[in-house]
């Protein structure tokens, strides 16, 4: 089936197989930031925004964002730079797998949340998994970027 | 240092955290087959008959693979230098299933879609046997998991299929039962330790194609490019002359893919079809498939005196290896070598035992490699015994730990090098507030305890681990390092440019980096067993100061004026005395532009026939709630020494990391089977991995100790980070209300169940 959405703010009209998830069809048409961590819709990797908010894109059929606004990473590459700048900073995106995934998270929370709590920082991140870090570093640097960005 | 101890961001770090397309799946051209593989559903079966025909007549398979299809010689996946000495078990396929998921056909085709329905045409008929799923029973059990005759190995290693040992290893010093009977105190405990699993959050995954040459061209997610090719060139029984392999941007490793795991399927469907293929594992596939931390099964006797001076450190059991013997023997080895020479007052020890296979997903390697195994039984004994004794726990090790200088009983008269351990104990202790806080506060019904453990590892492996660096001089006055260690988000492409940088007393940004490309790069094991830092950066600083000598050694002749006499300032060349001096570029150009010249490189093998071990003090605090055992960690302390601090940003994130791996394995992460053989952690939902609600706060401190025999006096830090946690959480856990775990991971129902029993331990 055909579907037509905005991605990255852009129109964009291609072919979906009804079954063809959200993750599939972006990385067909070169979205590669997207990566997929599990099969089971619980690491974070292949978090989209859908509107304005994070989704994961491998749950969601393709089909769903007809009439929508998709935005990959590849679409908020500047504010995206800042914070990875500010994450490298911090050594924390080792092997960066997570991190496109994370950063699209990272940048929705500070358009939703006004000074969060750290408490409210984890809980809003909670579904962004990480192997590599420890999240400690993860954590500086979000405080870091909402200080930076806050002035 | 200009480069040595800076915080500089890795080179890569901007671009994978953006989402460029620098990862193995990233790199799939258009065409690409799509590998898909059959498993087993069985534990232990031999397949009667397979039938393809349905399979093969969809539009769009390519291919389709069998035990009847692969070259009949035995190889191992193990990641070691050659000669391995993991026992050479596997076909790419086999006639024999020897756990559930064991791969039993291949198949391509033209999209995934079609790769699935094919696989789902495929017909088996198994003879179904009866699996060996416990080591405990392992040996001499009626079903043998390898009853093939050609089982062999490289070096001797214990092998002794027909009772299921993969291994057998024993080593010991002094006489144990009689130093036994003279001790005061002697305490005794059996610990079981689970599989754990990597999960990086990578899967395995392979892109393969021929290239002009048609040579088979290798892109894969490994830590162990050359070892890939080997392996590659004797399973598929073709010249290695003929493989290359790319290792591109990992998303992490852990050790996992320090076995050739997905390579070989991909590569022999480009073989058979001259097609390009990729591979790319779910996470279930990577869960039940590939390999995890070795299972164990140990137990401890150690002995003091009265005033605590540890005697006799006795440590037997079995190590579960699975189906296949990947890193089998060498596990098991770590498990002593690198815990039992910490306490070097001792007059016996000893360390022993079987890896034996089972019916199970093959082990592998995981950060610790065995050590991790080793310091929680360990380390969890020590904490017993200082109870024992009725004394402070780090009372007890500051007696009996080894000491910069000096050797062991384990270690033969071999003195180790550099540590600042004891430092590092009393600096946590300050930080954790272990004097107010040991061993536990009671308030409005919480109870809040500490506890503690100290580790070792090494670096590198000594003797076998060498790695090669080659830095150019370019026609354009900028340099070129090359080397074949595997970064995999660890950062050491861009410490081991920090290292040669350093050297060349210049900016990082007149280098560029290459790694790794086996055709390409100079011979490297790869990154595992905590060596790149160690041995590859000593290889780069070789090569640097190799270089840097010829450049000089140029500008000498250039000028006329002797070597000796010149300054080399990174930029240039300079001679005081008459004040006449040369560019690096000018030299450069020199080098590249006329007859009878030489380029200008620094080339350096470096191998060691140590590995200085590099040390962790951890200590936990937790609460535990009385009413349900559920435990919460609320802090965390480490405090490292890993000589000198090359990055102090990434060296923290690795210790931050390592940690919460141990947590992981510590509270929440066990590989499980069900009666069958059936794994059942098969998700991130049923296998919990920390996540950042799941962890307090974690406090990291370095103590730098300057290691003579490695780069800038460096050390590791991979490895020993990961291995306080289970010792140290369940010390504070024993602490807290009385029951001591001794088979992890430590959950709350084993905790409330301990408090339920009168011997303070749950019911096994």
């Amino acid at each position: 089936m055909q579907i037509d959405f905005i991605l990255n703010e852009n129109k964009c009209c291609i072919e979906v197989a009804p079954d063809e998830m959200l993750a599939d069809a972006l990385r067909k048409i070169g979205m590669l930031s997207i990566r997929q961590g599990c099969d089971t819709s619980c690491c974070g990797l292949c978090s989209v925004w859908l509107e304005r908010s994070p989704v994961l894109s491998c749950t969601i059929p393709a089909f769903r964002v007809h009439g929508k606004k998709v935005t990959t990473i590849e679409g908020v590459q500047t504010e995206a730079e800042k914070f990875a700048r500010i994450l490298a900073a911090e050594g924390a995106e080792q092997c960066g797998f997570c991190s496109p995934g994370f950063i699209m998270t990272v940048l929705a929370m500070k358009n939703e949340l006004q000074n969060p709590s750290d408490e409210a920082i984890q809980h809003y991140l909670a579904g962004n998994l990480c192997r590599c870090t420890g999240y400690m570093g993860q954590m500086r640097a979000v405080k870091t970027y909402l200080e930076v960005t806050a002035s | 240092m200009k480069w040595v101890g800076k915080s500089v961001p890795k080179i890569d770090g901007v671009a994978i955290a953006t989402g460029k397309p620098l990862y193995t799946e990233d790199m799939v051209v258009s065409g690409t087959l799509t590998v898909k593989l059959l498993r087993s559903p069985h534990a232990f079966a031999r397949i009667k008959t397979i039938d393809t025909v349905a399979a093969r007549a969809l539009p769009g398979v390519e291919c389709i693979l069998t035990y009847q299809d692969v070259p009949k010689v035995r190889f191992t996946t193990a990641g070691q230098s050659f000669p391995e000495p993991s026992p050479y078990d596997r076909l790419i396929l086999d006639e024999w299933v020897r756990y559930v998921g064991d791969e039993v056909a291949i198949v391509a085709a033209v999209d995934e879609k079609t790769a699935i329905a094919a696989m789902n045409l495929i017909r088996v008929e198994y003879e179904v046997l009866e699996p060996v799923l416990d080591l405990a029973t392992a040996i001499d059990h009626v079903s043998i998991v390898h009853p093939e005759h050609d089982v062999h190995c490289n070096v001797p290693i214990g092998l002794d299929k027909n009772r299921n040992i993969a291994s057998a290893y024993t080593v010991e010093h002094g006489d144990i039962e009689g130093e036994l009977a003279q001790c005061d105190v002697v305490v005794e405990e059996t610990y079981r330790t689970q599989a754990q699993a990597q999960a990086m959050m990578e899967t395995f995954r392979t892109f393969t194609q021929l290239d002009h040459a048609g040579r088979l061209v290798v892109i894969s997610s490994t830590q162990i490019p050359f070892h890939v090719r080997r392996q590659l060139a004797r399973a598929l029984q073709i010249p290695s002359t003929r493989i290359r392999v790319i290792k591109p941007r990992i998303g992490g490793g852990f050790g996992a893919k320090q076995t050739g795991v997905a390579e070989m399927y991909a590569a022999i469907v480009t073989l058979k079809t001259g097609k390009p293929a990729k591979i790319v594992y779910g996470r279930k596939e990577t869960f039940i498939a590939s390999n995890s931390r070795h299972a164990t099964e140990l137990t401890v006797r150690m002995g003091a005196t009265r005033d605590g001076i540890i005697r006799v450190i006795d440590i037997q059991g079995l190590s579960d290896t699975g189906a296949y013997g990947e890193h089998a023997p060498t596990v098991f080895f770590v498990i002593g070598d690198k815990t039992l020479p910490l306490y070097n007052k001792t007059k016996a020890v000893r360390f022993g035992g079987h890896a034996v296979y089972t019916n199970k997903q093959p082990g592998g390697a995981l950060r610790g490699y065995g050590a991790t195994q080793g310091t929680f039984v360990q380390e969890s004994t020590v904490n017993k015994l200082a109870e024992a004794l009725g004394m402070d726990p780090i009372e007890l090790r500051l007696k009996n730990l080894i000491q910069e200088g000096e050797t062991s009983l384990y270690y033969r008269g071999k003195k180790i090098g550099s540590s600042s351990l004891h430092r590092c104990i009393a600096r946590g202790k300050e930080l954790i507030g272990w004097n107010e806080k040991f061993p536990r506060i009671e308030k409005n019904g919480k109870v809040r305890a500490v506890g503690m453990a100290v580790t070792m590892q090494g670096s590198g492996i000594a003797n076998i681990d060498t790695a090669s660096a080659e830095i150019r001089l370019g026609d354009d006055g900028n340099y070129l390092l090359l080397v074949g260690s595997t970064d995999m988000g660890t950062g050491s492409d861009t410490i081991l440019l920090q290292m040669a940088a350093e050297v060349m007393n210049t900016s990082m940004d007149r280098f560029a980096i290459h790694a790794a490309d086996t055709d390409v790069s100079p011979f490297d094991p790869g990154s595992y067993a905590s060596s790149t830092t160690y041995v590859t950066g000593m290889a780069v600083k070789k090569a640097a100061e190799e270089l840097r000598g010829k450049i000089i050694a140029a500008a000498a002749q250039t000028l006329a004026v002797p070597a000796t006499e010149l300054d080399f300032d990174g930029d240039r060349c300079y001679h005081g005395p008459t004040g006449s001096e040369i560019s690096v570029p000018q030299i450069a150009v020199n080098s590249v532009v006329g007859p009878n010249l030489q380029q200008l490189s620094g080339y350096a093998t470096f191998g060691s026939p140590i590995s200085p071990p590099p040390y962790m003090a951890g200590f936990a605090e937790v609460e535990v709630d009385k009413a349900t055992g559920k435990v919460i960690l609320l802090d965390y302390v480490a405090v490292v020494d890993c000589g000198t601090v090359v990055n102090p940003n990434l060296a923290r994130v690795q210790t931050e990391g390592g940690i919460v791996q141990g947590i992981g394995m510590a509270l929440f992460e066990e590989v499980q089977y069900d009666s069958r053989g059936t794994l059942q952690s098969s998700s991130f939902m049923t296998y919990k991995i920390p996540g950042r609600q799941d962890i307090g706060q974690i406090r990291v401190e370095f103590i730098e100790s300057h290691e003579p025999t490695g780069p800038f006096g460096a050390k590791s830090i991979g490895e020993v980070v990961i291995n306080t946690p289970p010792p140290a959480i369940a010390a504070a856990v024993y602490n807290a209300v009385g029951v001591r775990i001794t088979d992890l991971p430590i959950t709350p129902e084993k905790i409330f169940m301990g408090m339920q029993s009168a011997q303070g331990k749950p019911e096994s």
